[in-house]
């Protein structure tokens, strides 16, 4: 055997994919939540001049790609990454880097710290081999949902259940006003609350100019089985108010579950094996562990037409 | 009593002309704010009492808001 160029454990780590071109891959770094130091941009920088071509990629998964770098230099462009800190992004069928909003320290939208929870998972579960397939996790801030968490194999959203101190209220119907779902109306000078239509969005907190509306309770709404590429998913309801502490645990019994279930399905995404099993069997298995948050039913991933074939085509 | 019209001023602008005007008046005093529905209503009162102002009310007319503003301590 001739003797080995390159140190073979740094390819298994994932996160080289090979180009078009002779020698060529792209190198994918993670960045967790799509948030990294200057430091390290820099440093990336420095790097992607040295051994790629001039310029990056940034991934829809807010993964930074150095793109055209010769499979020679691997052991280089790893040991100047520093690779304790610079770990490369995974591909295959494995737990991906999470994405995230940049929601709460900045966006007055935000009601919940989405990129805590993204690193959290980066560091306890990213590049966990499913067995499958590929296991997407995405964290929203709130029911916006700008980084589409819900088409993701685990998605979370930051919620909030809204609380009025009527004594605090000085009648401006601001609230009811701004409340998209209809779940506000004015009665008598105050607002009253309907439960049945409420999002959890926050919007009425957000508001209310005498800080009368406040978070009972805060947490993220969980969707499970959503996916893109040919045949998209939308993934539907298994949580409400989970706590954000929580959430690690939370996908690591998702997980359980698809690799028990998915066993000598192949490549198949959740999603797919949710609906060949039914959502019944995930419910039952959440409810175990987080009984207080599982919702008591739900319905399968959704599917998306997406219009081809064309039906009737010769 | 002062009234300060911000009808036809757009965000963020409208709460640094409010914060300006405040800075010329004297604490406790009460001051009426005009402003527009939509993001004016909903940015602006709510900014001012971040500040530490004291909403005392806050009411449409016209397709407009009055908002009534204690002026609070430094
Ligand atoms: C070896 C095969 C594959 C490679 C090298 C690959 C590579 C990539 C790359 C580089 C991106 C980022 C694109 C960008 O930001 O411009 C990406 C995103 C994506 N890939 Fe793949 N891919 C592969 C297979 C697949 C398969 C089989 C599917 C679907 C079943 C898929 C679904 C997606 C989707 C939906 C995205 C964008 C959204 C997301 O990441 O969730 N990919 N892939
Ligand atoms: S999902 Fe919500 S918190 Fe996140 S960026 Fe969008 S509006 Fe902001
Ligand atoms: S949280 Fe959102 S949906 Fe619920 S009452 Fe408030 S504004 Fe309406
Ligand atoms: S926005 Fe606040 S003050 Fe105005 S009606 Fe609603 S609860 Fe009352």
């Amino acid at each position: 055997m001739a003797e080995q160029k390159i140190d073979l454990r740094n390819l298994k780590a994932g996160g080289f994919i090979k180009e078009r071109g002779k020698d060529l891959f792209t190198v994918r770094l993670r960045v967790p939540g799509g948030r990294l130091s200057v430091d390290r941009l820099a440093k990336i920088a420095e790097v992607a001049q040295k051994y790629g071509k001039g310029y990056v990629h940034l991934s829809v998964r807010q993964s930074i790609e150095l793109i055209n770098v010769n499979f020679a230099d691997f052991d280089a462009v790893v040991a100047e990454l520093g690779e304790e800190q610079q770990k490369v992004a995974s591909c295959g069928a494995r737990v991906r880097v999470p994405t995230a909003c940049g929601g709460c320290e900045y966006n007055p939208n935000g009601l919940i710290d989405t990129q805590k929870s993204a690193l959290e998972v980066d560091e306890k579960l990213f590049g966990t081999a499913t067995g499958h397939h590929k296991f997407k996790v995405c964290f929203a801030g709130c029911p916006f949902d700008c980084p589409k968490s819900s088409i993701n194999d685990v998605g979370f959203q930051g919620a909030v259940w809204p609380s009025l101190d009527a004594d605090a209220c000085i009648g401006c119907g601001l609230c009811a006003k701004s409340c998209t779902e209809g779940a506000l109306a004015m009665a008598d000078g105050k607002p009253v609350f309907d439960a049945q239509k409420c999002i959890y969005c926050g919007d009425c907190i957000k508001v209310c100019p005498t800080g009368a509306w406040s978070a009972a309770k805060k947490g993220y709404t969980v969707r499970i089985g959503g996916k893109w590429g040919r045949r998209p998913l939308v993934g539907t309801l298994y949580a409400t108010f989970l706590p954000e502490e929580r959430a690690v645990d939370f996908i690591a019994a998702v997980l359980a579950w698809y690799q028990e279930k998915a066993e000598g399905a192949g490549r198949v995404r959740l999603g797919d094996i949710i609906i060949r099993e039914g959502c019944q069997s995930l419910l039952d298995h959440l409810r175990r562990d987080f009984a207080g948050f599982v919702v008591a039913e739900t319905v399968p991933p959704q599917v998306i037409v997406n219009q081809i074939p064309l039906p009737g085509q010769a | 009593m002062q009234t300060i019209d911000l009808r036809g001023v757009t965000c963020p602008t409208n709460f640094v002309m409010a914060k300006l005007e405040l800075e010329d008046i004297e604490a406790g005093t009460t001051v009426e704010f005009l402003l527009d529905d939509g993001e004016p209503v909903k940015n602006v009162p709510r900014s001012l009492k971040d500040e530490g102002h004291k909403l005392l009310g806050l009411k449409e007319q016209d397709g407009y808001y009055t908002l009534l503003l204690e002026k609070g301590a430094d």
